[in-house]
């Protein structure tokens, strides 16, 4: 079993899978590494890192110095392909033309999908993540708490490989020993911010992501992974054997070709492959869920890209993976006379309460940062350091609800777009000697904030099928509708006036105060492509799209292995819990076909 | 608000960072990367390198869409680049490091933001010869080097609004950054910045000992 074609595919699987990132990845390793035959199908091409990232490669090597265009919205040499927050040919539409009312849809066409590019964070929800209406009142609790999701992010971080350190800090949960690689040093600016940090109050701690800090312990997680699973221990400890330690160069953006760092593409899918159950159909676009006159689903009907003819493909189960707002558009594309709104719509929770995270930057320049000796600050191309949040027990008097954790970038990593500016305002452009001088000075010497942010799911931001539009293989598109709320707009003036107090205790001076309207400086919907939602999970139908373990609550052997099913969006990046959450969904698959319920 | 990239950042924050920096920075507005490729190009103008490019193969300016820049307007562009960032010592000129054609590349780009930039440039590169020749009575690569340097410190202030220089002033500022990023990009502007990255190590060890104890830091980040 491999990669195959429409007329290749086998006439019935186990389990088809939609998507091949981090959830359809992780969906495809536990489902296959336990013996199911699946099918994976991916919208986009085949992708091997091995050989297609550019790994050395310096900017004047790109066009344009590898700055961003609309074909590649985040430089040249960003691993996106076929992607970006517009797609040739797959349009989706928004309800208003206001642009602070509408949602920017980022999506990658490629085999493992945007788990090549993000940015390797892997935060683990906390305790209150799952439970935030019990704590505040405000969105929705979700119908399973923290210590049913810990087993599976232990296992999840042992399987990528995430580095990082317990703090004990509150709803920031440690890892049980053994599931964490060790951080790498901290970089200068980031030893400073950490220092002033804590004058603040602001904690500085190790940040997790997904990247080897050194070759996994390969001896002993295989049986932790898959107890009682010989023949898994097996694939999965020659796996490890194979994938190199971080060398300290590149970015992680571009994809790591010796991988040293988590993408669906050199993590999950080799091994699964290796099962010899797993086939991939790749640039084949799922329109829809097909049922059987007794409301099961029978499979999916696809697209084949390279010859726009219809494909169909059978299995026992349907696990949608595609990214949340995609599975929403499967899910509300599969219309029959049994569900003429769709599959899993007959509460018309379709859709709605689709989140993102709240995002705004501050930076500064530092002049006890300057003139440093040149020393190496790549690192592990990404951030060392973060600060999570550490405001709960003032939630009363923020004026907003829920809080953000704050990622900053510091150090003379290879040069981009840089150009020296005069801290003085107002000052005159130099140029010539004195502009080369002010250049070595000022390198390495600026620090940028960003929050990240819990948005509260709210009934104005959700999306729907467009009456009008199709796409180019005649498929209906999404329409998005998006509204900030005044928790989500406060949160970012008090990001932005914490990072600006922040330079300042760094002794640096910031040109303006921040602006109080933090609607000014809030990231657009979208924007920090952390989007999840739209087929919620809930104690009830009425309530929610998917029951506790996913499974949607229509069509029993459709599940939502994504983002689509989160009952809230926490701060943290949601990749860690999307993986966590998809092996916890295929382990359930798994239950239901032995027990025979599906 | 003018906005340095700092060099080591990860890509959310490398985004939002363009969202931040806004059109004076030498990337492009985050918004604007999300709208589609414009509609209404004439027929035959260059597609940009699409959506899925061999990211590993070298690419030279001109490889994806022609050049546009007459003889006239690389010359004033490398006379220009130079007097931004001349020869110093055995480091060469920006023209020597390759700006112009980057310029070039860059004016020539086929996207919304460079063909904003393509106005800029074009209209400043004709000011700036009209002024040359208005004061020194020849093009600007043909004036005299402290010419030259006078006629750029004309245009370093920031020129209040309205004022005959806004536009020439905005102009220079602009292409200084673009001088900047082009030079900086290269192997030996990276090398004169003094970026050492980008080798394979067999471990991180972290700023030097004695740096972190000039600072006054502990190298244990811990809570």
């Amino acid at each position: 079993m491999a990669f195959v074609t429409p007329s290749t595919a086998a006439d019935k699987y186990d389990v088809i899978v939609v998507g091949s990132g981090a959830a359809g990845g992780q969906a495809a390793y536990t489902l296959t590494m336990d013996g199911a035959r699946v099918l994976m199908i991916e919208a986009g091409r085949n992708y091997d890192p091995r050989s297609e990232t550019p790994m050395f490669q310096t900017p004047d090597m790109a066009p344009l110095r590898g700055a961003g265009t609309p074909d590649k919205p985040i430089g040249f040499f960003d691993a996106t392909i076929d992607g970006g927050w517009s797609v040739p040919g797959e349009p989706y539409t928004n309800a208003s033309t206001d642009k602070a009312r509408q949602f920017f849809w980022w999506r990658a066409r490629m085999l493992g999908g945007r788990t090549n590019h993000w940015a390797r964070h892997a935060l683990r929800n906390g305790p209150y993540d799952f439970k935030p209406y019990s704590r505040d009142g405000l969105g929705f609790d979700w119908p399973i708490s923290y210590d049913d999701v810990a087993p599976y992010y232990d296992k999840v971080e042992m399987l990528i490989g995430v580095y990082g350190t317990n703090n004990a800090l509150e709803n920031t949960p440690d890892s049980p020993e053994g599931c964490l690689l060790p951080p790498p040093k901290a970089r200068i600016g980031e030893l400073l911010a950490s220092q002033r940090g804590r004058r603040l109050g602001i904690p500085v701690v190790p940040i997790r992501r997904a990247v080897l800090t050194r070759p996994l312990d390969h001896r002993t997680i295989p049986a932790k992974l898959h107890p009682g699973n010989a023949r898994a221990q097996r694939i999965i400890a020659e796996d490890m054997q194979s994938r190199a330690a971080c060398f300290w160069a590149t970015s992680c953006g571009r994809g790591c070709s010796i991988r040293a760092n988590y993408q669906s593409t050199t993590v999950h899918i080799p091994p699964a492959m290796a099962t010899g159950n797993l086939d991939v159909l790749v640039n084949s676009m799922v329109r829809e869920i097909r049922v059987d006159p007794s409301g099961k689903a029978t499979g999916v009907v696809y697209v084949d890209k390279t010859t726009g003819a219809e494909g169909r493909a059978s299995a026992r189960a349907v696990v949608l993976a595609a990214s949340a707002c995609e599975t929403v558009r499967v899910l509300l594309n599969s219309k029959s006379g049994m569900f003429p709104n769709g599959i899993g719509n007959s509460g018309g929770l379709v859709g709605k309460y689709i989140m993102d995270t709240v995002g705004a930057n501050w930076s500064g320049q530092i002049p006890l940062l300057e003139n440093l000796p040149p020393h190496n600050e790549d690192g592990a191309g990404g951030l060392h350091v973060y600060s999570p949040w550490w405001l709960y027990k003032e939630a009363s008097k923020l004026g907003f609800a829920r809080g953000y954790h704050v990622e900053f970038g510091s150090g003379k990593g290879m040069p981009g777009g840089y150009a020296p500016f005069t801290p003085d305002p107002g000052g005159r452009t130099s140029f010539g000697l004195k502009m080369k001088e002010e250049a070595r000075r000022y390198y390495g010497s600026h620090i940028g904030f960003s929050g990240r942010g819990e948005m509260i799911p709210n009934a104005d931001s959700f999306c729907e099928l467009d009456p009008k539009v199709v796409d180019k293989w005649g498929i209906p598109v999404l329409r998005f509708s998006w509204k900030w709320s005044q928790h989500e707009i406060r949160q970012v003036a008090h990001m932005q006036r914490t990072f600006a107090d922040w330079i300042e205790a760094m002794g640096g001076t910031n040109k303006t105060r921040p602006d109080p309207d933090g609607s000014k400086a809030i990231a657009g919907g979208g924007f920090v492509i952390h989007e999840v939602g739209g087929a919620i999970m809930g104690s009830s139908a009425a309530t929610s799209v998917t029951n506790s373990w996913s499974q949607v609550w229509d069509v029993r052997n459709v599940f939502v292995a994504d983002g689509a099913v989160f009952a809230s969006n926490a701060d943290k990046n949601p990749t860690l819990t999307i993986m966590a959450l998809a092996w916890r969904t295929a382990d359930r698959v798994l239950d239901e076909m032995r027990r025979g319920n599906i | 608000m003018n906005r340095p990239l700092p060099g080591r950042m990860d890509r959310r924050l490398a985004i939002k960072w363009m969202l931040a920096a806004g059109a004076a920075s030498v990337l492009a507005d985050t918004l604007s990367l999300a709208a589609p490729l414009a509609d209404g190009a004439p027929a035959g103008a260059p597609r940009g390198y699409g959506t899925d490019p061999d990211l590993v193969r070298p690419y030279k300016p001109g490889d994806y869409w022609p050049l546009t820049l007459s003889e006239a307007q690389l010359r004033t562009t490398a006379a220009l680049c130079d007097v931004i960032l001349p020869a110093e010592g055995s480091v060469p000129s920006a023209s020597g490091a390759g700006v112009p054609d980057f310029i070039d590349e860059w004016v020539s780009a086929p996207y919304p933001n460079y063909v904003k930039d393509r106005k800029i440039v074009l209209d400043g590169l004709a000011w700036v010869d009209g002024e040359s020749q208005k004061r020194f009575g020849k093009a600007f690569a043909d004036a005299a080097p402290g010419q030259r340097v006078s006629l750029c410190d004309a245009l370093a202030p920031e020129a209040a609004a309205g004022s005959p220089l806004e536009s020439p002033s905005k102009f220079f500022r602009r292409f200084r950054n673009l001088t900047s990023a082009g030079f900086y990009t290269t192997p030996v502007g990276m090398k004169d910045l003094g970026y050492v990255g980008n080798v394979p190590l067999a471990t991180f060890d972290g700023p030097p000992a004695d740096l972190v104890a000039m600072l006054g830091l502990t190298d244990e980040v811990k809570w």
